[in-house]
């Protein structure tokens, strides 16, 4: 006689296990429910052995019929059920080493995804990304009479939602007296800390060497901006401000937009731009050509005014990358500087905060502070 | 033998009483705690609609106090389970009336904190890709797995030595409360008769469990503050971490434990059973842990103050001279010295002194988890002027209902299902009455 209980318990289990196979993080679950089912076998011993046990008369459960029942069925649906456990974590392990080796990671999908492939090189191989920040053309775009172009550019290529400048302008005090303009995108870490604490791989490490997020899986718990030390991460706190036309954008991990509310964002090094054979908008837009793009791999960079080869003009400028001895290895490099070589004198302080060019049309809509 | 009958007799009306708990005052209670939580729903839901906008955490202080909260739920489910198991592991016979109040504690802590986490999150809808895309580099999923592992094994802990006196509520309650109840305490007893092999095969299962679940809570403590020391965060990068939060988390657990028991002592008077004796040793144990404590402030703190790095020297004077420091020197003077003292001199340990203490101790480590988190965060990462963050309504009424929903499901557990291991109880005072030793636990004058 097949028990209801037995059907129920066999249900449960294929369903685990179904759970199981689909999963793409095989161990984890597996071990989870290795340890889950060790614990949970405690219980269905206890009642096997209690009903085992002769029963030795003037117990206080001996004026109980149904109870004293339930040794027989107990007796066999409780071996069915470890008969099961036992299938069941035996095929856990059996499970998690296709799901170990042969199912798709992250990257396999976002190959998939972006439809060409990763970029490549007249070489053949892949391209590497990188970026080089001249400080010593870079004012703050001061001179300009505006804020700092380049994040005005990115925000309206990406329609940021406001306050997010994802290349920030910092303002740095210097050891001499004086301040430095430092503009910070993503510095694309090769030993991303913030890939590693992603919980469900929402931010992941793409073959280029960048780093993106998946916003349609971002479950918003913010430790990948615990982890960042450049502070380069943002999160949409409320429903974004961003203007209509944004929502006409075809959603894609490479440029971001539309905003979703309760996820994370940044700097993408816009992969997308760079496979069409164009600049990133905030290289584009520097009026005093300051940010260079390039590509480690064929050692070339350019920020649209000339072509450097990229290894060569790094280290003739002595660059640097910023909190190197954290170890997360930039792929964005500075040349020192303060804008002296478009005439910004270090002691004139501030620039002129981002505006926001939607903020007119998207009234009623929520902004915060950073 | 008369004697024990009758002490056995009035045992299990006490165990039983709570079934029958009624008044006014109680039903009172019920309903204040029930409309807190009613009311952190609808701050939820006001949260949900607007996102974590509703908040005041920000891009730069991304955690405030529902992080903290769930440290600090995390951290008083030590009280339970490694307290009880300690305890057992090494056969103290006064843990038997406390045990299971204890662990108690930690299945309801351990919801509460679970659900800040849930609460913190900008999608909780995508709670499942935590299963779909899990990545076990992440110390927020050895969280989840620590979590998930440590809840499932403390109810069994919880539940295995209860099925004795879950058999007892079976055969002294039938009529006394209603139907449903009966079939709860007949299903969860599962056939116990207190017979011989029974009682071993009971034995063998409590034993297993205990020596898992001493690892399993340390680890959990140890994953939760790995949350925050594997960053690169200044104020978080410290090997100490872990040893810290577990230590706290003890510390808390106990003085939670030293609080819950004297309310339901009182409310349910239990007072020959839980007696002075037993308030003396946890606070010994209070007191231990507060020295360990102030031990590893000065191990942390020294040794950073010492060297003095750039952020560290922001990290300290904003600690112990700026926007933290009356929090810092409260948890310092307040939580640490304060507590120890009360023990330490013998007029002020009496029930209230030790109470008083244990009150101070949570209080102070509640707002240690919060100044870990805020003021770790606050540390500016780039040259920005360093952010604010003050709590909103919505989460200050989620945190009160926190707490609400925590002494509610208390009070539920202890109306439902006996808080007195009547059994383990029973035993210890046979075997005390064979031997004739062991006089600690007769009821002080
Ligand atoms: S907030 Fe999103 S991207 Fe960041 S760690 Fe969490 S899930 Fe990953
Ligand atoms: S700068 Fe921050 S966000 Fe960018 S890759 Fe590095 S750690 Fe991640
Ligand atoms: S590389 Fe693209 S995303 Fe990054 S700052 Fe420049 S424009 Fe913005």
């Amino acid at each position: 006689m097949i028990q209801p209980k037995t059907v129920a318990f066999l249900g449960a289990a294929g369903l685990t296990l179904a759970l199981l196979a689909a999963s793409r993080s095989g161990p984890v679950p597996t071990l989870l429910l290795g340890v889950l089912v060790v614990l949970g076998a405690v219980p269905v011993y206890l009642r096997r052995s209690f009903s085992a046990a002769p029963v030795e008369g003037g117990g206080p459960g001996d004026d109980n019929t149904a109870l004293r029942e339930t040794p027989v069925e107990l007796s066999s649906g409780g071996s069915s059920r470890r008969e099961a456990l036992k299938r069941l974590s035996m095929g856990g392990a059996a499970l998690a080493i296709p799901a170990a080796v042969g199912a798709p990671t992250v990257i396999d999908m976002w190959k998939a995804k972006a439809s060409d492939g990763p970029a490549t090189g007249p070489s053949g191989r892949t391209r590497q990304w990188g970026m080089i920040i001249d400080l010593r053309r870079c004012d703050g775009c001061q001179s300009q009479g505006t804020a700092p172009q380049c994040t005005l550019a990115c925000i309206e290529g990406h329609f940021a939602p406001e306050p997010m400048e994802w290349i920030e302008a910092y303002e740095a005090e210097m050891a001499g007296g004086g301040t430095q303009f430092i503009p910070t995108p993503c510095q694309q870490c090769q030993n991303p800390p913030c890939v590693s604490v992603c919980p469900v791989t929402a931010t992941f490490s793409t073959p280029e060497g960048t780093v993106l997020i998946d916003q349609d899986r971002c479950i918003g718990c913010r430790m990948c901006m615990a982890a960042c030390p450049y502070d380069r991460r943002f999160f949409n706190w409320g429903d974004p401000p961003i203007p209509p036309e944004a929502m006409l954008a075809d959603y894609s991990v490479e440029h971001q937009a539309p905003a979703k509310k309760g996820t994370v964002m940044k700097c993408d090094f816009c992969p997308e731009m760079a496979r069409a054979g164009t600049l990133p908008y905030c290289v584009q837009a520097c009026p005093n050509d300051a940010i260079y793009y390039g590509d480690l791999e064929e050692d070339i960079a350019t920020n649209g005014r000339e072509v450097v080869a990229f290894s060569t003009y790094i280290a003739d400028n002595n660059s640097y990358r910023l909190k190197e001895e954290l170890g997360t290895q930039p792929r964005v490099h500075y040349i020192p500087g303060h804008g002296e070589l478009v005439g910004r004198d270090r002691f004139t302080e501030g620039r002129i905060a981002t505006r926001w060019p939607w903020v007119e049309r998207v009234k009623g809509a929520v902004t915060w502070r950073r | 033998m008369a004697a024990l009958t009758t002490w056995e007799s009035t045992l299990k009306e006490r165990a039983l009483a709570p079934t029958q708990a009624s008044g006014r005052l109680y039903t009172a209670w019920l309903a204040g705690l029930g409309l807190v939580v009613a009311w952190g729903f609808v701050a939820y839901i006001y949260q949900w609609r607007n996102g974590l906008y509703a908040t005041d955490m920000r891009d730069r202080i991304s955690w405030g106090l529902y992080i903290s909260a769930f440290v600090f739920f995390i951290g008083i489910s030590h009280a339970g389970t490694l307290i009880s198991a300690i305890l057992r592991a090494s056969n103290a016979g006064w843990r038997s009336p406390i045990t299971r109040i204890a662990e108690s504690i930690t299945v309801v802590s351990l919801i509460s904190g679970a659900l800040f986490v849930i609460v913190d999150m900008g999608r909780p809808d995508r709670l499942y890709q935590f299963w779909l895309n899990g990545n076990w580099q992440s110390p927020l999923m050895w969280d989840m797995m620590a979590i998930t592992i440590y809840l499932t094994a403390s109810v069994v802990y919880l539940y295995v030595p209860m099925i004795p006196d879950l058999a007892m509520f079976r055969d002294n309650l039938e009529g006394r409360v209603s139907r449903f109840q009966m079939w709860l305490y007949q299903s969860l007893a599962i056939g116990w008769d207190n017979n011989e092999t029974q009682r071993r095969s009971l034995a063998k299962s409590i034993t297993v469990l205990m020596v898992l679940i001493i690892p399993i809570a340390v680890s959990v403590h140890t994953v939760v503050s790995w949350i925050f020391a594997m960053t690169l965060r200044v104020s978080w990068n410290s090997t100490i971490f872990g040893f810290f939060f577990v230590s706290g988390a003890i510390y808390s657990g106990v003085a939670t434990l030293i609080i819950v028991l004297a309310v339901m002592r009182r409310i349910y008077h239990l007072e020959e059973y839980i007696t002075p004796t037993h308030f003396k040793y946890l606070s010994y144990l209070l007191a231990t842990m507060s020295l360990v404590m102030i031990y590893g402030n000065a191990s942390e703190y020294i040794t950073k103050g010492f060297k003095m790095t750039e952020e560290d020297r922001f990290a300290f004077e904003q600690l112990f001279a700026g926007d933290f420091a009356s929090m810092y020197w409260f948890y310092f003077f307040g939580g640490l010295v304060l507590p120890a003292l009360i023990v330490a001199f013998k007029p002020t340990r009496t029930i209230v002194g030790v109470v008083i203490a244990s009150v101070f101790v949570d209080i102070a480590m509640f707002i240690e988890r919060y100044f870990i988190v805020v003021a770790g965060l606050r540390v500016p990462t780039m040259p920005y002027e360093p952010s604010s963050y003050s709590p909103t309504w919505v989460e200050w009424s989620i945190l009160a209902s926190g707490f609400a929903g925590f002494m509610l499901l208390l009070t539920l557990f202890a109306r439902f299902f006996p808080i007195l291991a009547v059994w383990e109880m029973t035993e210890e005072r046979t075997s005390d009455q064979t031997s004739q030793h062991d006089r600690e636990l007769e009821p002080a004058p």
